[in-house]
């Protein structure tokens, strides 16, 4: 740019000699500059605010955009890792001792109707029909056309029904992925898994939580997801309980019972290899509840059923007498009937005449005798040796049934109590409370807490009783097969020892029936050196080959233990003791 | 002197540039390969789950004592009893195997001397 002089010589002079003042033309020429000056500045100014303006925008544009974007998409986390294997929202598996699987989970699908989304809702429900037959097409048609935008239509459906949905081809008809609980094995074990169904429920997923049985009492440790690939295992044996269920379901229907159960465990650990009551249910198709109470198929005969077990508590009388060192095997006991109590009198089935010993009181099953062992022993002395055995309280089996099956102490103790409770009338408890004090009895007097997982390694109880009244028990339980009540209950090779017992059911309105029993044998196999105990509970049963029907246990729940053990103890593991020379040839066989 | 420190950290900052950009999306690539292994591990765990599902319920035992009820005839399995025990001297030894060569051969060498003291 060039620059102008502000006094150019020229107009100067020409100013001059017209007399003007040559200021003026200066300032003239400074305003002109000036104003130069000012229009350039303006331009550059505005050039600058104009180069800003268009950064604001995009800046502007960009934050609105991107705001938009997020606004409108799905969230997710900025990440710089990915997380490690996708975990599947699965519960974790239930496999018995050997790890062959009793629960697992299968990926099915759910259906569910958008209405607004539906083409040809008339035709859609036609076809539905015929798909679901328990469906009403009616009523679908009606749900179809009213106000609702969302519909179940059936919560879980198989592959192929799946497929015939999609045939329809309408797309108003969509499926939500659903993690369903199978069983495998059917009913076999069903009151110890308790079975599962939906909780929340969403369209993506549902929650399956367990409904009872170890399902409910694991829930939280099942769901974790962090625990998910380790299954839980069970101490239940698959194909003990099978041969046990089939066993105990046969018995059942041959001894006209109208239940039965059976609880087979180990006598040192308390771990529980089977545990059947029937009548049973299917998990996988839980009944509805209908029925209630112990009718129900639902209820565990062997875990929530608190009865009175009868003579099998003779065992636990004599074991204390024994133990307190106030009879011996040997001891004779006045077994004079009927025994008169203040207005009670107390009879034996038959007569033992005037005296019977100690352990003839077992093998024969006296209540006069045991009677009167427990009146020796004193009120006292008995509650606490029972509560030791643990028939004070719920057993700790992992079952929320278990939990709430309290036995029936009685209230007041009187002397008159003291007797009936020594011969098992009184107090109710459960199988497996029987089961438990079965075993602290016969393997050394130790505690046992009867569990339904695997112990990898186990503390010994307590003492309870002292080894050698323990070996006494079992050689008079012994004696009870070989020549006592239980006579039926011999199975070659695995020497059986156990106490019978025969209790009249309460009659709810009062009093008991006369002809309707609960029949029990709690035995232990082999009785020198016990392994397992087994207890077998018919309800109402009747044997129906002689004159009369039998309902004594020794007629009835004996020769179905029997056979319980007869095939459980070779798959157990067991082998018999043979006697030298009895079988010559071995044929070839594999289990 | 100064020119030169200037290109050089501006090269520099070029490069170290470009090499954040591929390593974001080497990054963004293993991520993404991850992603697809771990859901392939899941669909495969998923199915495994299913054969096995499959398998315990094949084997339930109430189907196999219908299969071995069906299939007495052939096989005659029974359930294991406790008269199914043998001990190992009730097992009678088996016959010793006779020699490989069963017909007659002739032979030709010499032979061996006979061992003097």
């Amino acid at each position: 740019m060039t620059r102008l002089p502000l006094r150019p010589l020229a107009r100067i002079l020409d100013a001059r000699a017209k007399g003007e003042n040559p200021d003026v033309i200066e300032r003239e020429n400074l305003r002109l500059r000036h104003e130069n000056e000012r229009d350039r500045l303006r331009a550059q100014a505005e050039g600058r605010l104009l180069v800003l303006a268009v950064f604001f925008l995009c800046g502007f544009a960009m934050i609105g955009l991107r705001m938009g974007h997020l606004a409108n998409s799905e969230p997710a986390e900025p990440r710089a890792a990915t997380t490690t294997a996708k975990i599947l929202a699965a519960r974790a598996d239930i496999v018995d001792r050997k790890g062959r699987i009793l629960a697992t989970n299968l990926t099915t699908h759910s259906l569910y109707a958008q209405p607004p989304l539906m083409i040809d809702k008339a035709r859609a429900a036609a076809e539905l029909v015929k798909i679901f037959p328990d469906l009403d097409e009616e009523r679908l048609l009606k749900d179809f056309n009213g106000a609702r935008k969302f519909l179940w239509i059936k919560r879980r459906i198989s592959p192929e029904q799946q497929q015939a949905v999609h045939d329809i081809g309408d797309p108003g008809l969509l499926y939500g992925p659903r993690e369903m609980r199978l069983y495998p094995n059917g009913r076999l074990a069903a009151h110890v898994l308790g079975g599962a169904g939906f909780g929340r429920e969403g369209v993506r997923s549902a929650e399956v939580v367990g409904r009872a049985g170890v399902e409910r009492e694991f829930d939280a440790a099942l769901r974790d997801p962090g625990r998910a690939r380790e299954p839980l295992q069970l101490s239940i044996d698959l194909t003990v309980q099978a041969a046990v269920e089939r066993v105990l379901a046969g018995g059942m229907r041959l001894m006209n019972a109208k239940g039965a159960a059976a609880v087979l465990m180990d006598a040192k650990t308390g771990e529980i290899v089977s545990l059947v009551s029937l009548p049973d249910f299917d998990p996988n198709e839980p009944p509805s509840n209908g029925a209630r109470g112990d009718a129900a198929p639902q209820f565990n005969r062997a875990v929530q059923g608190v009865y009175e077990l009868g003579s099998t508590f003779k065992v636990f009388a004599a074991a204390q007498a024994i133990e307190e060192g106030l009879v011996s095997p040997g001891t004779w006991i006045e077994t004079e009937g009927p025994m008169k109590w203040g207005r009670h009198r107390i009879r034996d089935f038959r007569d033992h005449g005037p005296a019977l010993t100690v352990e003839d009181i077992i093998v024969k099953s006296s209540n006069i005798g045991t009677a009167r062992m427990a009146l020796m022993l004193g009120a006292e002395r008995q509650q606490v040796f029972l509560e030791r055995l643990g028939f004070r309280s719920p057993t700790r089996l992992e079952m929320p049934e278990a939990q709430a099956a309290r036995p029936l102490w009685p209230g007041k103790w009187s002397e008159i109590v003291s007797m009936t409770v020594g011969y098992g009338h009184g107090l109710s408890a459960s199988a497996t409370h029987l089961a438990a004090a079965y075993g602290t009895i016969v393997n050394g007097g130790r505690k046992v807490e009867p569990t339904l997982l695997v112990r990898d390694s186990f503390a010994q109880g307590e003492a309870v009783i002292s080894e050698r009244t323990s070996k006494i028990m079992r050689k008079m339980m012994r004696e009870v097969v070989v020549r006592g009540t239980a006579s039926f209950g011999e199975v070659p090779g695995y020497a059986v020892g156990g106490k019978t017992g025969t209790a009249d059911k309460p009659d709810p309105r009062g009093g008991y029936y006369d002809d309707k029993v609960i029949a029990t044998f709690a035995s232990f196999f082999p009785a020198d050196e016990p392994e397992y105990v087994l207890v077998v509970t018919l309800d109402e049963p009747e044997e129906t080959s002689g004159k009369e029907p039998r309902r004594t246990a020794g007629w009835t729940a004996v020769p179905v233990a029997a056979e319980i053990i007869r095939r459980a103890a070779p798959l157990l593991g067991l082998a018999p003791e043979i006697e030298d020379g009895a079988a010559v040839g071995v044929t070839l066989a594999a289990n | 002197m100064r020119a030169f420190f200037y290109v050089t950290s501006l090269l520099a900052v070029m490069g170290l540039a470009i090499w954040a950009y591929r390593e974001n999306y080497r990054t963004q690539e293993a991520i993404r390969e991850v992603e697809a292994t771990s859901a392939e591990i899941a669909s495969l765990r998923e199915t495994l789950n299913v054969l096995k599902a499959e398998w315990s319920y094949l084997n339930r035992p109430e189907r196999l004592r219908e299969l071995a009820d069906m299939n007495f005839d052939r096989l005659g399995l029974l359930p294991l009893r406790p008269d199914h025990f043998g001990r190992i001297d009730q097992v009678s030894f088996p016959p010793p195997d006779r020699l490989p060569i069963t017909r007659a051969w002739d032979v030709v060498g010499e032979k061996p001397a006979e061992e003097t003291e």
